[in-house]
């Protein structure tokens, strides 16, 4: 198949960008979006031009690397998938593909396609994680937890921090993403000590890293290659309030 | 108090400043729409310039209409920061998205659904509540006692075609601020349980998105019928 390309040029996070076409003639449509990619690289290695720097790594949807923008839409017209999942079948022969970066203050353009997405590992950084000393692995059900709880938790912890809800966000929020992290820590008895705290601290990262607030258009949960769920929202609108109303913390 | 308007000032915070005052003037409609039922009474106005005189002379109720004047401020102001806050989120916009493919449009206008209502509250309170408090509304009276006869100032108002248009309009954009905003105040207060959220979106989407701003709609048209003698 066709495929005519427009895809983002960007020499550096101080350069200009725009938006550069490119026409591939031998695409079949069992190759991946970013296999397609490979070859559109190949052939501009070959011409002496610089291939399109993009992120990836696992190209089997579980790392979070792969983060293009692709026809209007984060990881491209299917859901519940990353753009390493997405096929060439998925679009028509002499389709135009616009594939540009993820777009937010907070993810700012390294080169072409490539963001700089070191502000999630700072709001984990904040407090996604578990300070106490969990020692070797405890026998099974010694901590009892309900198979519901288990459950949740698992959907939350299913985000890979690809960041698709902050390009999806027409506020570039991180919402869903924070409170994914939130909420799978804060609904486990070993995360549960913490849980004021880490609400404080993550919304308060995630603040200053200057995303977006949350307008609730469900965008993110759409988009989510992982198909994470509105509810960990309000869990985390729940923490974050409880947590501030109730901490002995007055310093702000 | 730093911890209050550091809290107040986080993204979360605002929100919930909207959700408050979004929620409580959403309350207020369901008050404003229940009186404003004696329009169609077909006793001349009395029903309803009693009740107005009720409304404006009430201890209880002129406390809760200053509360009513600052939540509308508030909300829009508070919009307004929000909406600039959002926008500063993703300074380099995307050359080609496709928005309408995961979300509603109302979710992601409540900003100019916002302004028109604004512009139709600044109408509306200069049309009815400026005349009501310091215009000359001719008087009427009842079993002897002197009533403003706010009746005669809606019959005027909506015996103009243009304007009747104009709060069918405005009702419309009610609606669709209302779809959205009803059940997202909930949201952002943590509210959200699979037993009460199905109740929440129902009447978000039937009662404050249909049933309320219909209701309204229905008083100018038929004052207008009425004036022009259609009905």
């Amino acid at each position: 198949m066709k495929i005519n390309l427009k895809v983002w040029r960007q020499k550096s996070s101080n350069a200009a960008g725009k938006l550069v076409e490119y026409q591939l003639d031998n695409v079949s449509e069992d190759m991946s979006f970013l296999e397609m990619f490979d070859v559109l690289n190949d052939s501009l290695t070959r011409k002496g031009e610089d291939p399109v720097t993009f992120d990836h790594d696992c190209r089997e949807g579980i790392c979070g690397m792969c983060s293009m923008y692709i026809n209007g839409r984060p990881h491209g017209p299917q859901t519940g998938a990353t753009t390493c999942q997405l096929h060439m079948r998925s679009f028509s022969d002499g389709d135009t593909i616009v594939v540009e970066p993820w777009r937010a203050r907070a993810f700012p353009v390294i080169k072409d396609l490539m963001v700089d997405r070191t502000a999630f590992d700072r709001v984990i950084q904040a407090g996604g994680y578990v300070s106490v000393n969990t020692g070797s692995a405890p026998d099974a059900n010694e901590i009892l937890i309900p198979r519901s709880i288990a459950d949740e938790a698992m959907d939350a912890a299913a985000c890979i921090g690809c960041g698709a809800c902050v390009a999806a966000c027409k506020n570039a929020s991180a919402m869903l993403f924070v409170s994914a992290k939130v909420s799978q820590l804060a609904i486990l008895p070993q995360g549960k000590a913490e849980h004021k705290e880490r609400a404080e601290r993550m919304v308060a990262q995630m603040d200053a890293e200057g995303f977006g607030a949350c307008s609730f258009t469900g965008a993110c949960s759409v988009e989510c290659p992982k198909s994470i769920s509105l509810d960990h929202i309000a869990r985390m609108n729940r923490e974050y309030l409880g947590a501030q109303l109730t901490t002995e913390n007055v310093q702000g | 108090m730093a911890w209050v308007t550091q809290t107040l000032s986080s993204s979360l915070g605002r929100k919930v400043i909207m959700s408050l005052t979004g929620l409580f003037l959403s309350s207020f409609l369901i008050i404003h729409m229940a009186g404003n039922l004696q329009l169609f009474k077909g006793d001349g106005g009395r029903a309803f310039n009693e009740y107005t005189y009720f409304m404006t002379h009430n201890p209880l109720i002129m406390t809760v209409s200053y509360l009513l004047y600052t939540s509308i401020l508030v909300h829009a102001l508070m919009a307004f920061i929000l909406t600039r806050y959002n926008q500063s989120s993703r300074p380099v916009k995307y050359a080609y998205s496709r928005p309408e493919a995961n979300s509603d449009w109302s979710s992601r206008n409540m900003g100019i659904l916002g302004t028109v209502l604004l512009l139709f509250i600044i109408i509306h309170m200069r049309t009815f509540w400026y005349e009501m408090h310091f215009g000359s509304v001719p008087m009427a009276e009842y079993d002897g006692k002197e009533y403003k006869d706010l009746y005669s100032v809606v019959q005027a108002a909506f015996g103009e075609l243009w304007y009747v248009v104009l709060y069918v309009i405005c009702m419309v954009a009610v609606g669709y601020h209302l779809a959205h905003g009803f059940q997202s105040g909930f949201q952002t207060l943590g509210i959200r349980h699979r037993k009460y959220t199905p109740i929440i979106e129902f009447l978000g989407k039937y009662f404050f998105a249909i049933i309320i701003p219909a209701a309204f709609a229905s008083m100018p048209i038929y004052v207008y019928l009425q004036v022009h003698h259609i009905i």
